[in-house]
């Protein structure tokens, strides 16, 4: 009885404290994330009205919203497409081939990865400066001027320019996640394979490709939300939105209307929005692409 | 002559890979070593060739970002921040995870769901409501006392810290107290130690490997915040990261990049040290259950 009173007492000291944190910093303002969505809250002054459901209706028609999402959607789509391929190639190469310092790309490759965004946007700040970029001298030096552009001015190149930042700082992430998927597979597949006189291309989609499967569908969720939150964070840092609102993503648009505009419950609107997109988008991916589980 | 063609290609194959790594090993790195690069040129070196090498080592440079714009001050906040939400993350998360991966009791499959259904939530999407909720608390606390507390104060943003980092935190460090057997538990109760004394000086130093894989994570996801720094600390007591937002945005309109790239310097040697330490460690535990920030 009394090492059972203890023990109560044990397991509610130890589990209280993180909890009530938890629920004061995280559950309620998620809570009120979707609360304020339902009010017209006209910044510091504390003027709240209840309007329902009147911030998803002008939401609809806000063509700077329009443009976010097309923003979103394009990052999301172009950084998961070329991050798989690119993440994969050289995954599979690192794992499979005979490759002299194999640890050190794998050092180098994951370093994009430790440095914080401001530094991501400092460093591609410098890459795309028009005149002493590294980007343009770069082309300059093999006589490619004609591809020489203002990366950041350009709205119709910025977003690309963009997916490039975005693209260099996940391969390494994802090129590691991929090789500790593709270094359980026993080696005598690939063996047994070559002996039937497959090629290296032919053991990659028959062999590797399904028994990483779910390692990669996982990964497609990991794209969608880091891309939705990194691209907000390496926008509010690099480009403000700018120029003229052609870089503005979900969240940084959902940023700048609750704060420079003072407009909180417009803000959350938008914030309710995007998790929802999320969340529906990710379980629809893993949907479509879910395929038998290969055991091995 | 079949087989000399096979070797052919083979060859081919393997330069097209070495091409490759190499390619991609000097994208990666060439921008950083550049920064390292500019970081030591005077002002009108930039206007010349990105590619020419610094005159000499102008390490005033530094000397104008650690007090000019105050990144020495602002390192020191970092430091105290980074270091206070690690000692209050693992205070928090240690005991819990603990608990809530080796006992059962009422409400205890609730709890732990209640727990994992946070890795969902993003730090980016509460700022706002993180933020207004500060400053109303601030404001009530002024009617009292003319001060308030919450906002501007190191203290409270290293605690957000590391509640945001507990969901994921309390997931890694449950996976792995899940896999210990019980044996140890039993010999300690029936050597009469207490439930405290049992968490503390057998089970707690067995997580020592999760313990540091969570300290390196961490270390570096509260290193390299900003959006959450740059909300909470309107003042004068900003971290290293919104310090070298300042110092980008202003540097870029009075065209005075020295300084720039040196606080990009201050800011990421320290995480580029401590990967070049540990960086086995951090791909590995990565593997164990990695989600991206």
């Amino acid at each position: 009885m009394n090492r059972n009173r203890s023990r109560n007492i044990f397991i509610f000291t130890c589990i209280t404290p993180a909890l009530v944190l938890f629920s004061l910093f995280m559950v309620v303002p998620t809570f009120e994330v979707f609360r304020m969505s339902l009010y017209n809250w006209g910044g510091l002054s504390g003027n709240k009205t209840f309007i329902g459901f009147d911030n998803f209706k002008v939401l609809w028609n806000d063509m700077n919203f329009i443009q976010s999402f097309q923003n979103s959607v394009l990052l999301i789509v172009l950084v998961a497409v070329i991050t798989i391929v690119i993440a994969v190639f050289f995954a599979s190469v690192l794992t499979k081939e005979k490759i002299f310092a194999t640890n050190f790309f794998r050092i180098i490759f994951y370093i994009p990865n430790i440095l914080s965004v401001v530094i991501i946007a400092g460093i591609f700040s410098a890459i795309y400066n028009p005149r002493t970029g590294l980007l343009n001298s770069v082309l300059g030096l093999f006589k490619l001027d004609q591809w020489q552009q203002q990366w950041l001015g350009d709205q119709d190149i910025i977003i690309y320019s963009l997916v490039g930042a975005l693209v260099w700082q996940a391969i390494g992430y994802y090129m590691v996640m991929y090789m500790s998927g593709m270094a359980s597979i026993p080696e005598s597949y690939y063996e047994a394979a070559s002996i039937e006189g497959a090629g290296k291309f032919k053991q990659f989609s028959a062999i590797t490709l399904p028994l990483i499967w779910n390692n990669l569908r996982t990964t497609l969720t990991f794209y969608i939300i880091s891309t939705i939150n990194l691209s907000f964070l390496l926008v509010t840092a690099m480009t403000g939105g700018g120029p003229d609102g052609s870089t503005e993503v979900f969240l940084s648009y959902m940023y700048s209307q609750a704060y420079s505009n003072s407009t909180y419950g417009y803000g959350m609107a938008i914030g309710v929005v995007v998790f929802t997109f999320s969340f529906v988008l990710a379980a629809v991916v893993s949907r479509i692409t879910k395929r038998e589980v290969l055991e091995f | 002559m079949k087989q000399e063609k096979r070797l052919n290609t083979d060859t081919l194959y393997k330069i097209f890979i070495y091409v490759a790594l190499i390619t991609l090993a000097i994208v990666i790195i060439i921008p950083v070593a550049w920064v390292f690069m500019a970081s030591i040129k005077e002002n009108q070196e930039f206007y010349g060739s990105p590619w020419a090498l610094p005159n000499g080592f102008h390490f005033e440079n530094f000397r104008e970002a650690f007090v000019e714009a105050g990144m020495g001050d602002y390192f020191l906040n970092s430091i105290v921040v980074t270091s206070l939400a690690l000692v209050f993350l693992l205070v928090l998360s240690l005991p819990a995870a603990y608990v809530l991966s080796r006992f059962k009791f009422v409400g205890s499959k609730f709890i732990n769901g209640f727990v994992k259904a946070g890795l969902f939530i993003n730090v980016s999407y509460i700022t706002v409501p993180i933020f207004l909720m500060l400053l109303g608390w601030d404001q009530s606390l002024r009617t009292l006392f003319d001060e308030g507390f919450f906002l501007n104060n190191l203290v409270v943003l290293a605690l957000i810290y590391a509640v945001t980092a507990l969901p994921f935190t309390i997931f890694l460090l449950s996976s792995y107290f899940e896999t210990l057997p019980s044996d140890f538990e039993e010999a300690a109760n029936i050597d009469g130690a207490g439930y405290f004394r049992t968490m503390f000086s057998i089970m707690l130093p067995m997580a020592k490997p999760s313990i540091i894989i969570v300290i390196l994570f961490n270390f570096l996801l509260f290193w390299n915040e900003y959006i959450l720094a740059l909300t909470l600390i309107p003042g004068d007591k900003k971290t290293l990261p919104v310090g070298l937002l300042n110092l980008l945005a202003a540097d870029r309109a009075a065209v005075n990049y020295g300084p720039m790239y040196a606080g990009m310097v201050i800011v990421m040697l320290p995480t580029l040290i401590l990967y070049i330490i540990v960086q086995k460690r951090l791909t590995q535990g990565m593997t164990v259950g990695g989600v991206k920030g």
